[in-house]
């Protein structure tokens, strides 16, 4: 990387103050949590563009935002569990249980509105049922949420019986396959919600609750900040993105399917890790976790494109994750 | 008498402080040698330099008469020394025997374990120390005492002649202190030397021989324990400091109201109950010894840890304060013992941690304004002090001084009025002493109220306007004017009768 060598030698001679203000901003760049990430998904685009013949087409680019929504959103809610110093696993099953439970809802004709309300408030009560043993019972994150990992996936077959709930009204795939002014609803859904969650995040008292609590939890509540009240929020959150991806998921295959979902929670961590964000919480940022997913995306599509073997794709995306994470984690031990 | 441990001044220096200054003892075979010091005197450092932890920058360790070097623990077990830790190095789902032969297993000619033979060893050692101990159990089922006696056993198994026990009676019952001490004295007749550090006199009166008194890293002097008393080991231990500058004390208004009372706190059911009366511009002092009950007590009253019972009062109001929210709503504010662990968000920089329990000041329609965040961050830093770049600097980078100031100005932009400062000055320098000291009685002349949880007792005698002496998780004597006098303090704190 020949870059930042030049713009060092720009700010010890300022010659003008266009190259300075450039140099603040890539100094401002370089600090930023998300920097790396930016680096990496540049590397992989870079390297998919050389191999693959139509990559950097415009039809290409949107099909792997379409792609990796449904990835993204959830990965949101992953972002405040982890930065919080928790995780969540129970995204996935939360999915299906929400997607089925809002298509059988309409199916058995209730108005769609309030079907769609029915999905995301079971999506967040399951959050809440979560933030309520790990913040009050003081249970480990990951217990229970494997825990109702289970339960939502076990809720979501028991509804369905085992099988897809189909017939859902013709206008319910404007979730999933419509669009507005020519941006399909997918992305623009997921625009969305990185929007809501930066503005939280960076710029909400919440926000920042979130990341003390990670960052020290035993600090944070003895200088007086209801730390159990915030946790609770933080998986209501997580249950929240969850039943959206889970609706957009729904209306993309216009079937309730009891087994979607399936492993989502570890690409979701995913995203969350190579986007920067400390598996050990209090560092990290949103921009980074969507800058991750959208790698996980490249991969995906690119490998796909150039015909390799999907068992040989796990292989090189697991490498791929492996490297990210060992470069973020070295990279923040030096600063 | 025979000698079987020299040290000759033995010197070691941290950053910032000379912790050892050409400490000279000697220990004989089959002797029990106390090592009496406040805390900071530097009994952990020698006793680290001796257990090989850490090396000393001049001076020689003799056993045997011959010189040692120790470069690690391994070190100085093999010239036959063991240290039983405060915190207990024993892996509490493994039994008394794995433990005991743990990282040097005998096995048999198959290369397995061979259980048979390792239990008779640690039969014999127990044996040995008269103790009966249930093999088969996990040590974590064993009662504390227990627990010692088997570290004990490990160390005889690794036929150390000179045992060091640091502060082992600290979280025992009177009754098994005194098996503690019979098995120490089963040792000495077999030979064993032991050096014994406590800050309770009268089990130093009762188990030991001699006794060498360290304050701030110098050799005050030794004594045999028949040729002194508690009045003369005290002196010895407090002595003449060097005082830091502390700010003169005002004149206390008998008519000050009282802020905050505490009555009949209690940590558990059959647990001391303590109460006090906290008066506005003053401050009060807990002093005592490390793990008498401060801390704890401090922490009960804002709801931070829980108590079986209390009964609080703010102004003459009944308040109920069930966690620290509760509390710095109350005005009420903290500043715990530990900066890193419990005071700062290290990732964090100086605002982040400043405000984080102020957000609402700086919260419109939901959303935090940096700019006003910034302002209030940077006025605050000038109030206190916190000599740092700015304020976006991560704390993690700054001074154990600066650190400090930037927990305190957290509370000044509250609306608190009572602060608890729980050990403000531990690891800081001089000058950030200073500061410190003075920033406190610039609150209470504005009129703040402190309590201050401090081991130091130049701190507790200079800072203080009344002074709660606790001993063994119980208030025990409460000082004012002149009788907060050094040796009084530490009087009621160790050994209560003389």
């Amino acid at each position: 990387m020949q870059q930042p060598v030049n713009n060092s030698s720009l700010s010890a001679t300022p010659r003008g103050a266009t190259s300075q203000g450039a140099a603040a901003l890539w100094t401002l760049l370089k600090k930023s949590p998300a920097f790396l990430p930016l680096i990496g998904l540049l590397l992989v685009s870079v390297a998919m563009a050389a191999t693959t013949d139509h990559f950097f087409s415009s039809d290409n680019l949107i099909n792997i935002a379409r792609q990796v929504s449904i990835n993204a959103i959830i990965a949101v809610g992953m972002s405040c569990a982890i930065l919080s110093g928790g995780i969540d696993l129970s995204v996935g099953s939360v999915m299906a249980l929400t997607g089925t439970l809002t298509a059988g809802l309409m199916v058995a004709g209730l108005p769609p509105g309030l079907a769609i309300m029915a999905g995301l408030a079971v999506g967040i009560a399951f959050g809440v049922g979560n933030g309520f043993f790990i913040a009050y019972a003081k249970m480990p994150p990951i217990i229970v949420t494997l825990a109702t990992m289970g339960i939502a996936r076990g809720l979501a077959l028991l509804y369905t019986g085992g099988y897809p709930i189909n017939d859902l009204p013709d206008w319910f795939e404007f979730f999933g396959r419509g669009n507005v002014l020519g941006v399909q609803t997918p992305i623009l859904v997921m625009l969305l919600v990185f929007i809501v969650a930066y503005v939280l995040l960076d710029h909400t008292a919440l926000g920042r609750y979130i990341y003390a609590i990670g960052g020290n939890e035993e600090a944070t509540r003895l200088s007086g900040v209801r730390v159990s009240r915030y946790k609770l929020l933080v998986y209501a959150l997580s249950g929240g993105t969850a039943a959206i991806a889970g609706l957009v998921l729904t209306s993309r295959l216009m079937s309730g399917q009891p087994n979607a979902g399936v492993g989502f929670e570890l690409d979701a961590i995913a995203a969350v890790v190579m986007g920067g964000t400390a598996i050990t919480g209090g560092r990290g940022s949103i921009v980074g976790t969507l800058i991750g997913a959208i790698m996980l995306g490249v991969l995906n599509n690119g490998l796909n494109m150039m015909g390799v073997s999907p068992y040989l794709q796990n292989i090189i995306k697991g490498v791929i994750i492996l490297l990210a994470i060992y470069i973020s984690r070295n990279s923040s031990k030096r600063s | 008498m025979n000698t079987i441990l020299q040290l000759q001044h033995i010197t070691k220096g941290f950053p910032g402080v000379k912790a050892l200054d050409g400490i000279s003892l000697s220990i004989a075979a089959g002797e029990i040698h106390a090592l009496l010091g406040e805390n900071g005197a530097g009994k952990s450092t020698l006793m680290k330099i001796l257990s090989g932890i850490y090396r000393p920058d001049a001076g020689s360790i003799v056993v045997d008469g011959q010189a040692r070097e120790f470069h690690s623990y391994n070190d100085a077990i093999a010239a036959g020394i063991a240290i039983i830790f405060q915190e207990f190095s024993l892996i509490p789902y493994l039994n008394a025997v794995e433990n005991i032969f743990l990282g040097r297993e005998l096995s048999n000619r198959l290369g397995l374990l061979s259980k048979q033979a390792m239990r008779r060893q640690a039969q014999a050692i127990f044996a040995r120390l008269g103790v009966e101990i249930d093999l088969t159990a996990e040590i974590s089922q064993l009662s504390i005492a227990q627990q010692q006696f088997v570290e004990i056993g490990k160390a005889l198994s690794l036929n150390a002649r000179i045992l060091i026990l640091d502060e082992p009676t600290a979280t025992l019952t009177p009754s098994e202190a005194s098996h503690l001490f019979s098995i120490m004295r089963e040792l000495r007749q077999q030979g064993v030397a032991m050096i014994f550090i406590s800050h309770h006199m009268e089990e130093i009166f009762e188990v030991c021989d001699r006794i060498t008194v360290l304050r701030d890293g110098q050799y005050v002097g030794m004594r045999d324990v028949a040729d002194t008393d508690v009045a003369q080991l005290v002196e010895m231990m407090v002595g003449r400091k060097l005082e830091a500058s502390f700010p003169p004390k005002p004149m206390r208004l008998p008519s000050a109201p009282i802020v905050l009372e505490a009555r009949e706190v209690k940590l558990a059911k059959d647990s001391p109950a303590n109460s006090f009366q906290l008066h506005q511009g003053e401050i009060l002092g807990f002093a005592g010894l490390v793990g008498s009950g401060r801390t704890e007590l401090a922490l009960a009253v804002i709801g931070a840890q829980p108590a079986w019972h209390k009964e609080i009062r703010l102004h003459g109001q009944p308040a109920r304060l069930g966690d620290p929210a509760d509390a710095l709503r109350h005005g009420i504010g903290l500043l715990p013992e530990s900066r890193k662990a419990e005071g700062l968000i290290i990732d964090f920089a100086i605002t982040e941690n400043m405000s984080i329990n102020n957000l609402a000041k700086y919260t419109g329609h939901g959303l935090i304004s940096r700019k006003r965040e910034l302002a209030a961050t940077r006025a605050m830093m000038a109030k206190v002090g916190v000599k740092a770049p700015g304020p976006a600097t991560r704390v993690g980078s700054l001074s154990g001084g600066n650190q400090q100031k930037v927990v305190i100005a957290r509370w000044l932009n509250h609306h608190c009025k009572i602060l608890i400062f729980d050990e403000p000055t531990r690891g800081i320098d001089v000058g950030a002493k200073a500061e410190i000291y003075r920033l406190m009685r610039a609150l209470t002349g504005d009129g703040y109220s402190i309590i201050l949880i401090s081991s130091e007792l130049p701190e507790i005698t200079g800072m203080c306007d009344r002074v709660a002496v606790f001993r063994q998780g119980a208030i025990v004597a409460l000082l004012e004017g002149d009788s907060i006098h050094s040796s009084e303090v530490m009087r009621h704190a160790t050994a209560g009768k003389q």
